[in-house]
């Protein structure tokens, strides 16, 4: 049967927070109260000027933006097709687009009077934007990250606990990501009254995967501006890593229904799809994990498996609703790289243009190594430098001197 | 509708005395064990049996629960298996009725049709889903009703009176009224609030009204029992199952009367009650 072709791409999620049979809110009772007030909240929130108004002072003045978009000459010349250029997200404040969303989350829930904050992180980088804005805002901060995690991103860790957060590793399970969600969550049910749980991605209940969606948008709509400023008209491609998908979602969803815009998303391949990886719609079915259902990898009982990738933000057996529609409907097509592939992206960018990607990235940067030569020289092909390698130097490190595997 | 649970409460009124209601997870250590520690829960005093559905990922449960999934996991139980355990447990007992647990995905990736219709003919009487609230009613809860088997809603103390009517709704054999905000293994609500709470939902409906998480010892069972229909005994009992199992993890000529100790003594604190 063929799908049926919505007349926009951008008109999800409905009022159940469903995009096609994904979303949803799959939560324990005692969260629901108040993810139905976090709902009303937010789309109050999204009503007022003043709540926007404020967002843009801080976007501008604190994150640092409009992100530049660089052409990456080098680069470009290096592969011999497509003319790059790169969104330059990891030169926002703290590194990452990750701020972008955790701007408007805090914004919301300072205005349901919440003080306690709660949040997973897997490269850390989720959680030291969450610890910056609770520093910023005077709230408390508590981050979950796997134990794992702990010990691979050691430079975030520390900052956190700079920033005055409190960094509680993660023991159970796979000891990474999804296990620092599931912590997260448990925390919630059990301080609900005076937490506000800050997701980093989006992924989670309805309606954090919209709301996450809007707060990274800034990213895909300054790109179209920037764009249309440089070379007078749309991108012709759109590349992107996925660990949940919030930076890809956030470049992509303003130009969803401009047909010419080809989008590529990045899935970490691990080891290989044939062996352990983190590529939930190239090894995954649908199914219901963290409060919406999606693309997740698991086995035929329905148990959720270990993922594994060399990126801790990567490190994740789900990814965003939204992402598991598009790509069911075809708008999107989602490749994965391999960690090796991600180390040769991470070293080609570092060597030809002077900026060090993060890992996350870094399996963008892999592919348009593979689709930038098959394009045109008049190809306008965009890549989301969604963070800066600064946490990964010492892994990395380690790695090139063969010190581990 | 299955009657065993309305049946069950009915005589328990009779007797003037509510439920003792017993959790322990599916497989845990291993299948065998599992089924013979289920059986001997009647005997030992249980009213109702609640068993886990293993998962990997249980987000409503603290440490204890989630080790004992995992220790059913490793030991190979999946969803299939506990079915088949239901249907052994009824080969010799046609009377308790039995409330799987769980989280939705192994259902789910088992087909919800499938899985209404085998749980029924094992001999399941109830589910408890826990990632599916009434938002999510069309997924299982509603064909379950279809198919005959209650769907038992879990409310909290952050459901209010303007959400409890939705809560109710496609609710039926019992309610289970989660004593605190939390996961399960954590403090317990003092009895006074717990007594208000059961009120407070006695209001909206007529259904029986069972209280869980939090209950460790014969005293606060007894406590409870004395505010609510039933009380709920998880941890505990998972925890003595757990206390009685070798260094490698392996069950021992111990473990079933471990645990029918803990339900004996936990029953007789329940029955003790009015
Ligand atoms: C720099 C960077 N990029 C990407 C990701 C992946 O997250 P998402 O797919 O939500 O953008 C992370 C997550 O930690 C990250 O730190």
């Amino acid at each position: 049967m063929s799908q049926l072709r919505p007349n926009s791409y951008r008109s999800g999620p409905d009022e159940r927070g469903h995009f096609g049979i994904f979303g949803g809110r799959f939560v324990a009772e005692t969260l629901m109260p108040l993810i139905l007030d976090l709902e009303k909240a937010y789309a109050e929130a999204k009503a007022d000027p003043a709540f926007h108004a404020e967002m843009n002072g801080y976007l501008k003045n604190y994150v640092g933006r409009p992100s530049p978009l660089y052409f990456a000459e080098r680069l470009t010349e290096h592969l011999g097709g497509a003319k790059i250029y790169l969104k330059r997200e990891e030169l926002n404040h703290t590194g990452s687009h990750k701020v972008n969303n955790v701007l408007g989350q805090l914004m919301v829930a300072r205005r349901m009077g919440k003080k306690r904050i709660i949040a997973e992180t897997g490269a850390g980088q989720h959680g030291v934007a969450t610890a910056t804005l609770c520093a910023r805002f005077g709230l408390e901060c508590f981050v979950y990250m796997g134990a794992v995690d702990v010990e691979r991103q050691q430079p975030n860790v520390i900052r956190m606990e700079m920033l005055g957060a409190k960094v509680i590793p993660v023991q159970s399970g796979s000891r990474t990501l999804k296990d620092a969600m599931n912590e997260a969550l448990r925390d919630w049910v059990t301080n609900v009254h005076n937490t506000f749980y800050c997701i980093g991605t989006v992924a989670g209940p309805h309606p954090y995967p919209m709301m996450v969606r809007d707060f990274q948008s800034v990213i895909g709509e300054e790109t179209r501006k920037q764009m249309q400023e440089t070379e007078g008209r749309l991108p012709d491609s759109l590349v992107a890593c996925i660990g949940g998908g919030s930076n890809a979602m956030g470049l992509f969803h303003p130009f969803l229904d401009d047909p010419s815009v080809e989008m590529f998303g990045v899935e970490a391949a691990g080891h290989g799809l044939t062996q352990l990886h983190a590529a939930s719609l190239a090894g995954g079915r649908p199914g219901v994990l963290h409060g919406n259902r999606t693309y997740l990898l698991m086995d035929d009982d329905g148990q959720i498996q270990d993922a594994h990738s060399i990126s801790a933000g990567l490190d994740y057996p789900g990814i965003g609703p939204e992402h598991s529609w598009l790509h069911d409907v075809g708008r999107v097509k989602y490749l994965s790289a391999t960690d090796a592939e991600a180390l040769e992206g991470f070293q080609l960018l570092s060597r030809l243009e002077g900026i060090i990607p993060a890992l996350e990235p870094a399996h963008a940067i892999a592919k348009v190594m593979e689709l930038a030569p098959q394009r045109p020289k008049d190809h306008l092909m965009v890549v989301n430098l969604s963070g800066r390698g600064d946490k990964d130097v010492p892994q990395v490190g380690d790695i090139l001197r063969g010190k581990t595997k | 509708m299955t009657i065993r649970i309305d049946a069950r409460f009915a005589q328990l009124k009779k007797e003037n005395r509510s439920a003792f209601v017993t959790f322990l997870m599916a497989g845990d250590p291993d299948p065998v064990t599992s089924l013979e520690v289920i059986k001997a829960l009647p005997k030992a005093g249980a009213d109702i049996i609640e068993i886990g559905m293993p998962f990997t990922d249980p987000m409503a449960d603290g440490p204890s629960i989630q080790a004992a999934g995992l220790r059913a996991l490793k030991a190979g139980m999946t969803l299939k298996k506990t079915l088949a355990m239901v249907r052994d447990f009824r080969k010799a007992d046609d009377a308790t009725p039995i409330v799987l647990m769980g989280y939705y995905n192994p259902i789910y990736i088992y087909g919800v049709d499938r899985f209404l219709a085998d749980a029924k003919s094992a001999g399941v009487d109830g589910l408890i889903v826990v990632d599916l609230p009434p938002e999510e009613d069309s997924e299982l809860c509603v064909p379950a009703m279809k198919a005959g088997l209650n769907f038992i809603r879990l409310a909290t103390p952050t459901t209010d009176d303007k959400r409890l009517p939705a809560v109710l709704a496609n609710t039926s054999g019992f309610v289970y009224y989660v004593s605190v905000t939390g996961i399960t293994g954590s403090a317990s609500a003092d009895s006074r609030a717990v007594g208000e709470a059961v009120a407070r939902i006695k209001r909206h409906t007529a259904l029986p009204v069972c209280v869980g998480f939090g209950i460790r010892t014969p005293e606060a069972a007894r406590a409870i029992a004395g505010e609510a229909d039933g009380a709920v005994v998880g941890t505990a009992l998972v925890d003595a199952l757990r206390g009685s199992l070798d260094s490698s993890g392996k069950a021992t000529v111990k473990t079933v009367t471990a645990v029918t100790e803990l339900t004996a003594a936990l029953a007789a604190g329940v029955r003790g009650t009015r």
